[in-house]
């Protein structure tokens, strides 16, 4: 059963159904939720190119990210959509020898433009890993380091860190063990805490890089019920490796792949196809995705 | 291969070799044997120096040692102000040495540009650094005061410089190693948040670093708790009869003590450098013993 129908029952009830024709059944509230062709982008990648050292990591990437919506970025390894992830935020400036080319805008603006603080650019644009990476630290320390170090206007942190857990949907598991070390938790608990840790600084846009991969099945499913929880407040970017997580929980989704140099052998990622994930899963436009989707390659 | 041999030859059959191992062939034995006794001769010789030490000095090592001043008459003679004065150097020296390494170290690993020809330079020279023989730095200091017009140069400051600049490469280097053991995965976690590079830095990369950074300072201090030549150069009196009192008072401390009283042509003093010998080695066993247990206790959790 689709993990997402019953968080997704409201929604449907307050808007009623307007979904194309074609739609399978499991993947049926993703068309009610998103119908326009256009997304409109709270983030967007204008002609992006991005190099380490002399190396042309992922070429030509034009992609809009939608307000209120879960882009899924897939394809195989090396195609390049976890750096297009990291360029989303300017985490690649920690990368030596790593630049951006072409622009991404937030509301329109440049976050490579002059003038732009990459510090802010991260406090709205907030990212989760691959790996749960809970801070050396209670559980509450936790939660209350973003705003604490952004300097967040807070009337009481416990009470920000109370909604922020159970925003996470975590709060009933640790309410009793906030000033525990975050290390106790369970690995998908700890990832639940790091999503958490995100959203305390009330970001606009979640990256997330493959963030169930360490975790097992059960664990993942939580983490997209949750994901599905959160999209009605935030925009969420998720880069994955499983394509059923993205038919799952994303509204559109865009398919890279490797384009590989006959003479270097170098692989630069390209995009191949973005579109809403029930016409990328169902009737893919380029015969590469298709290819990818149905287990023909990568 | 497997195929045409499965038949022939069980797994069973192609396991077992004759009844000898290739680990006990005779090359094998020798060399095996070589290690044990290179091993035994360390731990031989680290054994006679303590058995014989305490056989020596195991009669003075008493509260007179502690509570005496060095005396003509070796009956009545203590270390008291070679201890007190030891706790006064390291203290200064670890007041200045630790901040100090620390920041440097912090701005190599954190902040500096790896890549710049500059930084390559400072880095291969603090290597150097580490091996430069402790008198070279006993010179440094005694050039130093003599600049800044210092006439006696036996104090305790000075001994502290001349201790904090010959253990301040090995604070430097063992706090890279400490920050650099912090995944990288942390500090991208609190960066991603919007805090910024100082703040990761104070926040959680040097918290997670200090088991490590503590580790090697504490080891860093035991080196200087045993030296004497630095020292020595700066003048260091053998015989000290009050209690040093101040950053600029006159001191010795227990390794110029000990090197003090063997000059001594009675027996007695001896007896009472052997003394001060085990206490010295005492403390520095505490010392090295602290540091593992602060490793053991904060063992990485990632």
């Amino acid at each position: 059963m689709n993990p997402t129908d019953r968080t997704l029952e409201p929604s449907v009830k307050e808007a009623p159904a307007h979904a194309a024709p074609t739609t399978a059944p499991s993947a049926r509230w993703r068309e009610e939720r998103v119908t326009k062709d256009a997304p409109t982008p709270v983030l967007e990648c204008v002609d992006v190119d991005v190099r380490y050292g002399g190396f042309v990591a992922v070429r030509d990437v034009s992609l809009p990210f939608g307000h209120n919506e879960i882009t899924a970025l897939i394809g195989p390894s090396g195609c390049g959509k976890s750096t297009i992830l990291r360029s989303l935020n300017r985490m690649n400036d920690l990368v030596d020898g790593a630049r951006v080319d072409g622009k991404v805008q937030y509301w329109g603006q440049d976050i490579y433009g002059p003038g732009v603080d990459p510090i802010e650019v991260r406090r709205r644009i907030g990212m989760v890993f691959q790996k749960p990476n809970p801070f050396p630290k209670s559980i509450y320390d936790n939660v209350a380091y973003g705003p604490r170090v952004t300097g967040m206007d807070v009337d009481s942190m416990d009470d920000l860190v109370e909604q922020t857990l159970r925003r996470a949907a975590l709060w009933d598991e640790v309410k009793d063990k906030l000033k525990q070390s975050a290390y106790g938790l369970s690995g998908g608990q700890q990832q639940r805490l790091c999503i958490a840790r995100t959203i305390a600084v009330e970001p606009d846009v979640i990256l997330m890089d493959e963030p169930c991969s360490a975790l097992d099945p059960i664990a993942t499913l939580r983490i997209e019920e949750l994901m599905v929880e959160l999209r009605d407040r935030y925009t969420i970017v998720i880069v994955t490796h499983n394509m059923q997580q993205a038919a799952r929980i994303a509204d559109r989704t865009a398919f890279f792949t490797a384009d590989v140099d006959e003479t270097s052998g170098d692989r630069t990622g390209v995009l191949v196809e973005f579109d809403l994930t029930s016409k990328i899963f169902e009737n893919p436009s380029d015969s590469r995705t298709e290819d990818y989707i149905t287990g023909r390659f990568g | 291969m497997t195929t045409t041999t499965t038949t022939t030859t069980t797994p069973h059959q192609r396991l077992a070799t004759d009844g000898r191992s290739r680990e006990r062939n005779p090359r094998s034995v020798i060399f095996l044997v070589a290690l044990w006794l290179s091993l035994f001769i360390a731990l031989l010789t680290l054994l006679t120096l303590i058995v014989s030490t305490f056989i020596d000095g195991a009669g003075r090592l008493d509260s007179r040692l502690f509570t005496e001043f060095p005396s003509s008459r070796p009956q009545q003679a203590g270390a008291r102000p070679a201890i007190l004065g030891s706790l006064w150097v390291i203290g200064t020296t670890a007041v200045l040495a630790i901040p100090l390494g620390i920041a440097a170290a912090v701005h190599l690993e954190e902040f500096a540009d790896r890549h710049s020809r500059f930084n390559r330079f400072v880095e291969v020279n603090i290597q150097n650094l580490a091996a430069i023989p402790s008198i070279i730095y006993g010179m440094l200091a005694v050039g130093f005061l003599g600049l800044l017009g210092v006439a006696n140069k036996n104090i305790v400051i000075g001994g502290a410089v001349a201790l904090a600049l010959l253990i301040l490469p090995v604070v430097i280097i063992s706090t890279r190693e400490a920050l650099r053991a912090v995944p990288r995965e942390l500090r991208q976690g609190s960066l991603a948040l919007g805090a910024t590079g100082l703040q990761t830095t104070w926040r959680i990369t040097l918290p997670a670093a200090i088991p490590g950074i503590s580790t090697g300072t504490i080891l860093a201090l035991s080196r200087a708790l045993g030296e004497a030549a630095p020292l020595l150069l700066l003048g260091a009196l053998v015989f000290v009869s009050f209690d040093p009192n101040g950053l600029l008072s006159g001191f010795t401390t227990m390794p110029i003590q000990i090197f003090g009283w063997t000059n001594n042509p009675q027996a007695e003093f001896r007896e009472l450098a052997a003394a001060a010998s085990l206490l010295l080695v005492g403390i520095l066993l505490a010392m090295n013993a602290l540091a593992i247990v602060i490793r053991n206790r904060y063992q990485r959790r990632w």
